[in-house]
């Protein structure tokens, strides 16, 4: 459905971004200031940051959720409007946000009913998104009888049902344990590799972001700013044995220090797993 | 199936326990204080009225049941979709929400006899004008209560994937305002059933529950009147009941 323009090469491209919002009585936040940053088709890249950074705000205006109030976003070498409109990406957000009335089956099939796919091809798509996420057995539950994580595991089958070009992940491990979060960290990096989509993917754990991602944006809080993008070329098989290895620690040390940049103590709502 | 059955004895038992233990309590007291039937008619002497008005006594349902029924209907469309538009159109909201808080505070039975003047003695359309007005009132504040409900991020959600609005109002907004709306149906349907009684207090046809409750009274036929009294009681439960059973037949939803 999400065809790259032939004239772009990236899949996200955001420029001079910045994201001030008015909080009434002539009081304004900073969310953004002057943020640049370049996802290239098929390329991971993970946003890490202390709480508050701004990571869900940069998310949601690459997703025409919200507008800049200065800079340009371009997906797949459409402004971010006309690439939602053409239903570019998928999305996960931090809160699974399932619909309650609705199975597990009814939620993941949500964007494939809103886009009138047929009937049978639709039920054929929540069968293998579900085998994906590994739910089976809960199809026909609904929302409050899954635990945190199985819901988040719902929102993230979810946002692959129409194998979009590009995902946009906000902390959707957040609530997993550490077990399931690492498989489905595995599932991840396999699936954007068999479909080869870009990822921008927020999350609050280093050793995440360096074992999922080919680039990680290390960014401060308020203003939120990009402070520095290290390239984690750990190679293209990421295997369970990768978590050993020393390119890996080499990578999540870097991490770390560019986070910690200006104090020595570690930034609060920061996970130093 | 043993299990629901058991369960749902279990749920019924202690309420009608409780009744006929009442029941029993109300005979003693009537019996042995001697109390006089324009003040308290004993229960066996309202039993034996039921069964000599019963010919009377169902007609009369179904002439206030119709008039709830009908008032009630019509009330609750309108309402629901009065609730739709002002919650997609502001100017609407701006327009209609004083106007329900002014209907809300104004007794509306009390419009009964202009009505009847208006439709005339031998309409019944003003009794289910006014069921209509009173039922409008709950539903429309409750749906709309609902509607407003939607999450940011199912909004944000709806948005990604560039639903219609009336993808949007299908499969987020409505099925969230449902338990709401079934909220202000549930006070509608019992508010439906004394508002066609009370309306018929007013004059008008004289074929109904409230009427028979009046003439009775009027005739000094206490044990008579409380028959009819008793109908009413078992009308207004219906009512309720059905609404109850409506909602629980819409919501699929386990665990609610
Ligand atoms: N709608 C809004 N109105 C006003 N301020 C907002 C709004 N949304 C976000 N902000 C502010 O922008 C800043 C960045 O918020 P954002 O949600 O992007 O942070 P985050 O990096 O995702 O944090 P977390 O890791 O806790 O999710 C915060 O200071 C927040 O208060
Ligand atoms: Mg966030």
């Amino acid at each position: 459905m999400s065809i790259p323009a032939p004239s772009s090469a990236s899949a996200v491209d955001v420029r001079g971004v910045s994201r001030v919002f008015r909080t009434g009585k002539g009081q304004s936040v900073t969310a953004l200031d002057d943020v640049s940053l370049t996802v290239a088709a098929g390329q991971f890249v993970s946003l890490i940051g202390p709480s508050g950074c701004g990571k869900s705000t940069l998310l949601r205006l690459i997703a025409d959720l919200d507008t800049p109030t200065g800079g340009e976003i371009h997906v797949f070498g459409k402004t971010a409007r006309q690439a939602r409109l053409n239903q570019a990406y998928g999305i996960a957000f931090q809160s699974a946000g399932l619909l309650p009335w609705r199975t597990v089956a009814a939620n993941i099939e949500l964007p494939l009913h809103l886009h009138n796919v047929p009937r049978a091809r639709r039920a054929e798509r929540v069968r293998e998104l579900i085998e994906l996420v590994g739910l089976a057995d809960f199809a026909a539950s609904f929302p409050d009888q899954l635990s945190g994580g199985m819901q988040q595991r719902v929102a993230i089958a979810r946002s692959l049902a129409e194998s979009p070009g590009l995902l946009l992940m906000d902390e959707p491990f957040g609530a997993l344990d550490e077990m399931t979060r690492e498989r489905m960290q595995a599932e991840l990096v396999r699936i954007s590799a068999e479909t080869g989509a870009a990822v921008v993917f927020v999350t609050h754990s280093i050793p995440e972001a360096v074992f999922l991602s080919d680039r990680v944006v290390v960014m401060s809080p308020r203003p939120g700013r990009i402070r520095a993008i290290v390239d984690v070329s750990l190679g293209e098989v990421r295997g369970e044995l990768l978590r050993e290895e020393a390119g890996f620690f080499a990578a999540v040390t870097e991490v770390r220090e560019a986070l910690h940049l200006d104090q020595a103590a570690p930034a609060r709502g920061m996970d130093l797993r | 199936m043993r299990a629901t059955i058991r369960s749902n004895l279990r749920a019924v038992l202690p309420p009608v326990l409780l009744g006929l233990l009442s029941l029993a309590a109300w005979q003693a007291l009537v019996v042995l204080a001697d109390i006089q039937p324009y003040l308290l008619p004993a229960p066996t002497a309202i039993a034996t009225q039921l069964g000599l008005v019963m010919p009377v006594l169902v007609p009369a349902l179904i002439a206030t049941g119709t008039n709830a029924l009908l008032g009630l209907v019509a009330g609750s469309v309108i309402a629901i979709v009065g609730a739709l538009i002002a919650s997609r159109l502001w100017i609407v909201d701006e327009l209609v929400t004083p106007v329900v808080a002014a209907i809300a505070v104004v007794p509306i039975v009390a419009l009964a006899p202009v009505l009847t003047t208006m439709f005339g003695a031998t309409s019944e359309t003003p009794r289910r004008v006014i069921v209509a007005i009173v039922v409008f009132v709950p539903v429309f504040v409750n749906t709309l209560r609902g509607l407003r409900q939607v999450l940011p991020v199912h909004r944000d959600l709806m948005r990604a994937y560039n639903a219609s609005n009336w993808q949007l109002s299908r499969t987020v907004t409505i099925p969230g305002a449902l338990p709401y709306v079934f909220t202000g149906l549930n006070i509608a349907s019992s508010l439906a059933v004394i508002s066609a009684i009370v309306a018929e207090y007013f004059g008008g046809l004289q074929n109904g529950l409230g009427s028979r409750i009046t003439s009775a009274a009027a005739n000094s036929a206490y044990p008579r009147a409380w028959a009819y009294v008793f109908g009413a009681i078992l009308l207004g439960v219906l009512f309720y009941a059905t609404t109850l059973a409506i909602e629980r037949a819409v919501s699929r939803r386990p665990g609610r």
